[in-house]
């Protein structure tokens, strides 16, 4: 029972920032129709980004609370520098053709990203646990232990998707989103401005992958190689939920949080590829994902 | 037919004897990226009949692990058997995968190539008996009961990776152009369609999907005896993702440019390696970008466009 519990809290705890960066993936995906491998780096950035902020934080002798609003100005700072950067400059010169030439561009901007990375940042790794140790740990019924900067990372996971549903679903901004979503062409001779959605979604896209990278600087070592599993086990998560589907995302997150911790707790040998084991299993049984949507055959 | 025989066995000759005279060095790089070239020709097959794999690196990993394993576990120590070996039963990996897949199109296509690629790659890592994260050591290789002189190993097994180059490749030829290549070209242009027209398109897809196994087996049986040494990583998502930039690279038009385009990577990742060896990543990134945005349709098509616009001169 008590392995069952711990199991559980691993697996919320692993699944809430992983949505967090995939329901940037899934929100870049739903809009533009691009698979960004560079998610990955993003996340890298933020975690790096994170890591100087919350350091300033503290060479400037401010409070301990601060290192929290630091990482999140850093996740901002990132998407705001990134973000319309890549998609004006690059992205927009490949809308509309296909996919894989798509997913290799952003392979491409991977690739570029993690050397800049290690430009800035060197190779040496960073430690903020600063943040980590602010909440100190709570005991929870039957006396299990969680540690409180988890539990935010949860609410943080929660505010980050219902922010993102409320907004494309009860705002008209989200509507118009919606609309270039379902019909960009139709979108554009009602008079919305595309661009200028691309780069909002794919910016905002960009903040929640920063932003999962920011808030998991404190829990681990931040260095290079940061990118690369993380954005193979996001595409996992999306793809497992739903490819453009903020639901998907969540269930997605949570059924790859619940294999890797139960991997973890009772086969560490299978760890490495549970995760692939699990995708799999949900694509051969539900060939589009859990939340697949219905689209015409086109003859 | 007869030309196109002549004109393979011409080239065979003509990059044998090159090969005699490189620097070892670059007979290294021409040998890994011939043996890359293959596995990117099952890409090219792929892409050209409707599919997209990122776990082109399964079969390659496949391949070389048959090749590496085949003098211990069967005593067979000859090349062309290792690498036939290797070949068979990456083909009949993709063989078994190939039904299964064929229901899926695009996107989820190319993930669920990714996620069975990747579980091999965690098999292989925690396995100790093929030596885990670590990989293994491979026996040097004999050829027709002979073993090779050390002096000579690079250019035999250079030679012997032009010809099963040059041979896959003929094959390829041979294959875009019959019934089911033509069929294959026609289910990447629309499934459905086809399957109106009473051809099975999941039959078709998976046909080119055993042939992309099996020829990204001979690559990596290739590279194992070539290189010595095989490891996980030879299945990682990024190692098939090149094997895919490759592919798009090369473009659709012509079999010769998937060799060149994939000697342009293995150079271009040399000299990076070399002057930039702490960026080489940018380097290639940019690089990658650059062939996208100036040649989208691969480098085949600078010297496609020109041979079509002198058959149109030829015959108003």
């Amino acid at each position: 029972m008590t392995q069952a519990f711990t199991i559980l809290i691993d697996a919320i705890t692993y699944a809430s920032w992983l949505f967090i960066v995939s329901l940037g993936l899934t929100l870049v995906f739903g809009v533009l129709k691009i698979l960004n491998i560079a998610h990955g780096s993003v996340y890298a950035l933020g975690a790096y980004a994170a890591a100087s902020f919350v350091a300033l934080t503290v060479s400037l002798g401010w409070a301990p609370g601060f290192a929290l609003v630091a990482m999140l100005l850093a996740a901002a700072a990132v998407a705001v520098v990134v973000g319309p950067l890549l998609e004006r400059t690059l992205l927009a010169r490949f809308y509309g053709q296909d996919e894989v030439l798509l997913l290799l561009v952003t392979y491409a901007l991977f690739l570029m990203l993690e050397d800049a990375t290690k430009l800035i940042w060197g190779v040496n790794p960073y430690f903020v646990s600063g943040p980590y140790q602010l909440f100190g740990n709570l005991t929870l019924p039957g006396g299990m232990k969680m540690v409180g900067y988890d539990l935010l990372l949860v609410a943080l996971a929660i505010v980050c998707g219902l922010a993102t549903w409320f907004g494309l679903n009860r705002t008209t901004g989200g509507k118009i989103v919606l609309a270039v979503i379902h019909n960009p062409e139709m979108s554009a001779s009602m008079g919305v401005d595309i661009r200028r959605v691309y780069a909002l979604a794919f910016t905002i896209g960009l903040f929640l992958a920063a932003l999962g990278g920011a808030f998991t600087a404190p829990m681990i070592s931040v260095q290079p190689g940061l990118s690369v599993s993380v954005i193979v086990v996001s595409f996992a998560v999306i793809i497992i939920g739903g490819l453009g589907s903020i639901e998907g995302a969540a269930i997605g997150a949570l059924v790859v949080g619940l294999a890797r911790a139960a991997s973890v707790h009772l086969m560490p040998e299978i760890e490495l590829f549970s995760i692939y084991l699990v995708m799999a299993g949900v694509l051969i049984f539900r060939p589009e994902g859990i939340f697949q949507s219905i689209k015409a055959r086109v003859i | 037919m007869r030309r196109s025989i002549a004109v393979a066995a011409g080239v065979s000759l003509a990059l044998i004897a090159a090969g005699s005279v490189m620097p070892k060095w670059l007979l290294f790089l021409a040998t890994m990226s011939a043996a890359n070239g293959l596995a990117v020709l099952g890409i090219f097959v792929l892409m050209r009949g409707g599919g997209a794999s990122f776990g082109q690196g399964m079969f390659f990993a496949i391949g070389a692990y048959v090749a590496a394993l085949a003098p211990q576990a069967l005593g067979i120590t000859d090349a062309v058997l290792r690498v036939g070996l290797g070949t068979l039963a990456a083909g009949i990996a993709a063989g078994i995968f190939a039904p299964l897949l064929a229901r899926y199109r695009g996107i989820f296509y190319a993930m669920l190539t990714l996620a069975l690629s990747m579980v091999l790659f965690g098999l292989l890592s925690k396995s100790g008996a093929v030596g885990g994260s670590d990989g293994m050591q491979v026996a040097k290789p004999t050829l027709f009961g002979s073993a090779l002189p050390h002096d000579k190993i690079d250019v035999l097994l250079y030679a012997l990776t032009v010809v099963l180059g040059m041979l896959a490749a003929w094959g390829v030829t041979i294959y875009n152009g019959s019934v089911a290549g033509l069929r294959a070209q026609a289910v990447r242009g629309n499934a459905l369609r086809v399957e109106y027209l009473g051809a099975s398109a999941r039959m078709s897809l998976s046909v080119s999907f055993t042939i992309c196994g099996a020829l990204g087996g001979i690559g990596g049986a290739i590279t194992a005896l070539v290189l010595g040494h095989v490891e996980p990583n030879f299945t990682d998502w990024t190692k098939s993702g090149e094997f895919v930039f490759v592919a798009v690279l090369a473009g659709h038009h012509s079999v010769a440019a998937v060799f060149v385009s994939s000697l342009l990577l293995e150079v271009v990742r040399s000299f990076s390696n070399l002057y930039f060896p702490h960026t080489w990543q940018l380097a290639l990134g940019g690089f990658m970008l650059l062939v996208i945005l100036f040649r989208p349709a691969g480098i085949g098509s600078l010297w496609s466009g020109w041979f079509n616009k002198r058959r149109a001169e030829v015959k108003p």
